[in-house]
């Protein structure tokens, strides 16, 4: 069989990825000129660290994009002949080389690995969002009113984070599982949060301007009960939003041993917050307490909330690949990256190589977000 | 302090009784259940007889009063039977929890003095180029998780230079073929706890009493290591004992990445065979343990930190 040579194949995957390296440059002049403006984000030009990091995560986010541009293969297509073949074996049918070789059932590895970072930058973000609100929503309160409902939810939360992660997913995401309602009841219960959440938010700050807070409170309605007859009941009445039992049973299981994490934070960082001056000086204005919570505090909370999200959703990524690493939840088929190394690992013996694009893709993507992460702490301890 | 242990131990008995229904209603829920029948009485049974199977043994009474009658045999230590290796889970369970100990041990032995060295080496001088190296070593070994360091630690030692084994045998330590696993754990859990600790040392190192101990003229290092060490590495300790959880995942990921076959194998292999009473024995030990760590590194703290002994 035809191959190419080690140079050739990086000569391909560069030239492959011009979509990439275009969007790249684009975005990255573009930063550069408006750095003054952007605040935090602007200044993670001066620190070496975060700009590494900023590089590989929007590297990933425009491979996910152009994916259909770059990829060679499709990400399904098997094929008999050339299964396990080293990087660089040329498929002579069609006349295009395997750049990084092909797994056991003939499949592109780098099609797959392109078309992989797809459903992991759909997943993570939209998780570690979805967490991010269920902790606002809850941790906001249980820091500034205190009492008895942060104790409740104290316990709660820590009832959750006690659960070693592995015994929750083997728990909750199995087949059994989705015979049962119970992650369409949690789906059900964490996407009525943000929905919630944005209703506080427009009433506590229109609460007195009635031709303000009616339409939006009926836009957020609206497109709260299409989003949520979509995703919970997958019944979307335009067919635009869908979502697969199995998809929405590992969403639901990453929020929730995701979300008890954000909740510390945020109900840590208000109770550092509440004890500022402004904070005393809305107090006297009378203003009431959900304005306090959402338009003072939180604002200013904002800097460490932005770092451990960027953290965060590098942790998910790595949950989604345990998933995929113990075969739980994804479709067998699924090119994410953690059923690739799952269904990779077995022939390392026969080809090293073939485990190397999901294992390098995964491991780039959580260190440029953590990269990333450092970078902006460095830069916001510095104001 | 007698009234904040009791305080400490009634919520943590609280915490176990939520956490052992929550596992043991996860476990025993219809779809498990019918497999089980399936299993266990005849394959091809029919609907209406898998039903009464499930009447006949006890499993259609009130989740609650099935509950309360394993409460009462796991209290006395009995944890049920093992449909899979055929006899009581005791006999199962607790040979593996061992050889998890063993690997356990090996971790944190390494693990500990490493990472603490790191996170005081890169504190005690903030923002200097020692400090900025070992910082970007902890963020990278923290950004690979198990399932992808060691395959590719696989790949290195096993595969190219032949010196370990990619497979460890549970009861036959030797350093070839252990070296790996803990390699794995180790580094992935090096990073994090040497954040931690350069975390805490920074902050002490910017505190009053550490500038008027270095204007009195005392040396830099018995600066760290006398009025230092001792507040900066308070923060590291609880942060190692709430580390467990995590450090269960990973002692799971690794021993079947290298099929070791201690409790994490066990735990996986049971939830996968549907062996229900082994699942949910192995849970609510992992949740034991996660427990109790938890609980010393609460004593700990008040021990180790004079200023909360009396609030």
């Amino acid at each position: 069989m035809d191959s190419v040579s080690t140079l050739e194949i990086w000569q391909i995957f560069f030239t492959r990825l011009w979509p990439v390296w275009a969007a790249l440059a684009v975005t990255f002049f573009v930063l550069y000129q408006m750095r003054k403006k952007l605040g935090t984000l602007g200044q993670i030009f001066d620190s070496r660290v975060g700009l590494v990091g900023l590089f590989i995560v929007l590297f990933w986010i425009y491979a996910a994009i152009f994916a259909d541009l770059i990829a060679l293969f499709e990400p399904l297509e098997q094929s008999g002949l050339y299964r396990r073949k080293p990087p660089g074996t040329i498929n002579s049918n069609v006349g295009i080389p395997y750049i990084f070789g092909t797994d056991t059932l003939g499949r592109d590895l780098f099609s797959r690995m392109i078309y992989g970072s797809q459903i992991v930058l759909l997943i993570a973000p939209a998780a570690t969002l979805v967490a991010y609100i269920v902790g606002i929503t809850l941790g906001l309160p249980a820091g500034y009113i205190g009492g008895f409902y942060d104790t409740a939810l104290s316990f709660l939360a820590n009832l959750v984070l006690a659960f070693p992660v592995i015994l929750l997913f083997y728990l909750l995401v199995a087949p059994g599982i989705r015979e049962t309602i119970l992650p369409n009841i949690m789906a059900g219960i964490f996407f009525i949060i943000p929905v919630l959440f944005a209703l506080m938010v427009v009433f506590s700050r229109f609460s007195q301007r009635l031709s303000v807070l009616v339409p939006s409170t009926i836009v957020i309605l609206i497109i709260g009960a299409w989003l949520y007859s979509g995703l919970v009941f997958n019944a979307d009445p335009l067919g635009l939003v869908a979502i697969d039992p199995n998809e929405l049973n590992i969403f639901a299981a990453v929020v929730f041993t995701t979300s008890p994490g954000v909740f510390r934070i945020v109900r840590g960082l208000t109770l550092d917050i509440r004890t500022r001056d402004y904070v005393a000086a809305a107090v006297t204005r009378g203003e009431n307490p959900l304005f306090i919570m959402i338009w003072e505090i939180l604002p200013n909370a904002r800097g460490p909330l932005i770092v451990d999200s960027c953290l965060r959703i590098g942790y998910v990524t790595i949950l989604l690949g345990t998933l995929g690493f113990f075969g739980l939840g994804m479709e067998p088929e699924s090119p994410d990256w953690g059923s690739m190394i799952n269904q990779t690992r077995s022939y390392i013996r026969l080809v090293p190589t073939i485990v190397l694009p999901p294992t390098i893709a995964l491991a780039s993507f959580v260190l440029g977000l953590n990269l990333l992460a450092d970078g902006l702490r460095e830069q916001s301890l510095k104001d | 302090m007698l009234l904040f242990l009791f305080k400490r131990i009634i919520v943590l008995l609280l915490t176990l009784i939520c956490l052992s229904f929550t596992v043991f209603s996860l476990v025993t829920i219809e779809p498990n259940l019918k497999k089980l029948a399936l299993n266990q009485a005849n394959m091809r049974m029919e609907e209406d007889e898998v039903q009464s199977w499930l009447e006949k043994n006890g499993y259609k009474r009130p989740l609650l009063v099935q509950y309360g009658e394993w409460l009462g045999n796991a209290v006395t230590g009995d944890f049920g039977y093992s449909t899979h290796f055929r006899k009581p889970v005791n006999e199962v369970i607790w040979p593996k929890l061992g050889h998890t100990g063993i690997l356990m041990f090996w971790v944190f032995l390494l693990t500990i003095p490493i990472a603490l060295t790191i996170g005081i080496l890169a504190g005690m001088r903030e923002g200097t180029k020692t400090d900025r190296t070992l910082s970007i070593f902890a963020i990278f070994t923290t950004s690979v998780p198990p399932y992808v360091s060691g395959i590719l630690y696989t790949i290195i030692f096993s595969s190219w230079l032949g010196i370990f084994k990619g497979v460890a045998k549970a009861g036959n330590i030797t350093f070839e073929n252990f070296a790996l696993p803990v390699l794995t754990i180790v580094a992935y859990d090096i990073g994090y706890i040497a954040r931690m600790t350069r975390a805490s040392m920074v902050e002490v190192m910017g505190s009053q009493y550490i500038k008027t101990a270095r204007l009195k003229g005392m040396p830099f290092m018995s600066v760290v290591l006398k009025h230092a060490l001792r507040n900066a590495l308070i923060a590291p300790f609880t942060v190692i004992m709430l580390q467990f959880p995590w450090l269960l995942t990973g002692v799971v990921i690794v021993e079947k990445l290298f099929n070791y076959k201690g409790f994490g194998f066990l735990l996986v292999s049971a939830a996968d065979q549907n062996d229900i009473d082994v699942t949910l024995a192995c849970g609510v030990v992992a949740v034991v343990l996660v427990l109790t760590t938890q609980l010393i590194s609460d004593i700990g703290y008040v021990f180790l930190n004079p200023r909360i002994r009396f609030t």
